[in-house]
């Protein structure tokens, strides 16, 4: 058996145990061998994730959506709906609440509880009018002074007719336009899936966490794999080959902490991750509104200034061979 | 029976001749057009208007004043940062086969005798994508013009962000967003020209962000893949979709113009924004 063979072996029977755990609990048996086996398993599971299981984490149905953390983190939350300009986007949510008691703005990608809600929403994927409504929450923050808090949860920026007819592109640009230069502090957390620029359009702060078992990618491991090997089936080694998970983005500078979460994923005890998740919130912005605005803004370039990799070439290869005016400088 | 004739005809040519590169067949107009024909009308199908993809070097030919052009950071060079699949290969083969060092051209010139900063990315550098050397260099060019109060022209010719440099790739479009944001502060004009085609990340971020956007003719523009459009809505779509012409109709481009005048309105614009006052 290959290692991922066994690990997804092992996977089935953590599932089916677990399911087992809940049926003697509900029956009111003594579950304590079967706790223990329960545990001892998850622990070997999970212990070191594949990239693959780690994809599936932050996909898992069950996973805690904007609307546990909403509850959980936030107080007195009011959402504000429309991008003044075309419409209103249920894929994402934008709107003013207390975050320990002191007033934020926060958006975030609103994916749904249930096939009928995620058929609504989008299943998280905003229009162009979601990204301007995003915009012009943000800059109502500017206005006001109000620090932001952004929750990344999406597949993908929606890839429809209509997105494109309403500029998909320039809103997600425009957004990060906005993001860039706003004076108020901007903490956002990937706390799911964080898929591309439809992820970066409000994804770009003075932090920026990642939940554990949440992933961030340029493209999903899906498309990745029917690109480069033509064969979608393959998406576990792109997975891997993408570098997605939490840890390796900590590793790249892309992210500045990863927050934990229980083991096996959020969804397993919401109140922990959503808790575990407003200490780092509150702690984060405390340290960058500590900041003046300019400072701020400084830093913030600089921050994503500095990513990307890469290296100085040595001079003799380096002249683009067929353009003789490249050597001719003025 | 004169075209059934003819046509074996031209494809025993085509078969004999284009590996020497003497004729091109239209990709748009299927008619076989004399290759210097073709060069000597700026890559314009002759008989059908279609504008064939310029390499990045040709595009800087088209745009910029000969013995101008001042290049930039040519020796920033990728690194493969996540060791992904068959990336350093298939780099080593575009420095190879287009003899540069990646899929943008930087640097300061004169445009009708305006001087500006340019970036051109370059589709035949793996697809014009945008990686880590890419986004530096569109960063770098930003900040220099502000540096030498210069106006700033983008071409733009993309699949978008660089997949082989992973999430280091998107980050290149706040890198640049965040640059363009520098040019716009210093009140500097900065004029996109979105060539075919222009996709994804690179549409999502700085290309989509100029004070005017110029268009070639028959362009490909968008942000999402026509097929992947298509798996999630499952309709066919419309006729002239994410074309120059289409996002003229739906207002993300400012003019559409046919490449012989595009260097004259490009510096009619820099003109017209204030550019060129002062000699550089």
């Amino acid at each position: 058996m290959t290692d991922a063979q066994d690990r997804a072996a092992r996977e089935r029977e953590l599932e089916q145990l677990e399911e087992q755990l809940a049926q003697m609990r509900a029956s009111g048996a003594d579950t304590a061998d079967l706790e223990a086996r329960v545990q001892a398993l998850r622990e070997a599971v999970w212990r070191h994730p594949s990239p693959w299981q780690v994809v599936q984490a932050a996909r898992h149905p069950q996973r805690p959506k904007l609307g546990d953390y909403l509850t959980r983190i936030f107080t007195d939350v009011v959402e504000l709906h429309g991008d003044r300009l075309f419409g209103d986007d249920p894929a994402v949510f934008a709107g003013l609440a207390r975050l320990d008691g002191e007033p934020v703005v926060v958006v975030g990608h609103h994916k749904g509880k249930d096939t009928r809600e995620n058929v609504y929403r989008r299943w998280g994927m905003p229009n162009p009018e979601g990204y301007r409504k995003a915009a012009r929450l943000f800059r109502l923050a500017d206005k006001l002074g109000l620090p932001v808090v952004a929750l990344v949860d999406t597949p993908a920026a929606y890839p429809g007719v209509e997105a494109e007819e309403r500029g998909q592109a320039e809103a997600i640009a425009r957004s990060i336009f906005t993001l860039v230069q706003l004076r108020s502090p901007v903490v956002v957390a990937i706390t799911g899936e964080g898929g591309s620029g439809g992820a970066l359009a409000i994804g770009v702060g003075d932090r920026v966490l990642m939940m554990q078992y949440a992933i961030y990618s340029v493209i999903p491991p899906e498309g990745c794999a029917a690109i480069l090997w033509r064969d979608a089936a393959r998406k576990e080694e792109a997975a891997s080959a993408l570098k997605l998970t939490a840890q390796d983005l900590l590793e790249l500078g892309v992210v500045d902490e990863v927050v934990p979460e229980p083991l096996g994923g959020a969804h397993r005890d919401p109140d922990r991750a959503a808790a575990a998740l407003h200490e780092a919130l509150t702690r984060h912005l405390g340290e960058v509104r500590a900041l003046p605005p300019e400072e701020r803004i400084r830093c913030r370039y600089d921050k994503y200034r500095r990513m990307g990799r890469f290296s100085l070439r040595p001079a003799h290869a380096a002249a683009p061979s067929d353009d003789p005016r490249s050597a001719d400088v003025r | 029976m004169l075209n059934w004739l003819r046509r074996p005809k031209y494809e025993s040519v085509e078969r004999r001749d284009i590996p020497a590169g003497l004729w091109a067949k239209c990709p748009r107009c299927a008619q076989l057009v004399y290759r210097k024909e073709l060069e000597r009308n700026l890559k314009v199908c002759p008989k059908c208007g279609y504008h064939h993809r310029l390499s990045g070097p040709e595009r800087l030919r088209l745009l910029v004043d000969e013995g101008t052009f001042q290049e930039w950071d040519a020796d920033l060079a990728s690194e493969d940062p996540l060791g992904f699949p068959e990336y350093a290969d298939r780099y080593r083969q575009a420095v190879q086969r287009t003899g540069r060092p990646e899929a943008v051209l930087c640097g300061r010139g004169r445009i009708d005798g305006v001087p500006a900063a340019v970036a051109v990315l370059d589709f035949d550098f793996l697809g014009g994508s945008m990686g880590s050397v890419v986004g530096e260099k569109v960063a770098r060019t930003f900040e220099r013009a502000v540096d030498l109060r210069l106006p700033v022209v983008t071409c733009s010719a993309s699949g978008g962000a660089r997949m082989q440099e992973g999430v280091l790739s998107l980050m290149q479009l706040a890198k640049t967003v965040a640059a363009v944001g520098r040019l716009h502060a210093a009140g500097l004009p900065f004029v996109s020209v979105l060539c075919d085609p222009t996709t994804g990340g690179v549409t999502a971020s700085f290309a989509m962000l100029g004070d005017v956007h110029v268009a070639e003719p028959g362009a490909l523009i968008g942000f999402a893949g026509a097929r992947v459009i298509e798996q999630t809505i499952r309709q066919k779509l419309p006729e002239g979709f994410q074309t120059a012409e289409f996002l003229l109709r739906c207002g993300l481009v400012d003019l559409i113009v046919p490449r012989a005048e595009l260097k004259a309105t490009v510096a009619r614009l820099l003109h017209l924004m204030g550019a060129g006052e002062v000699v550089g």
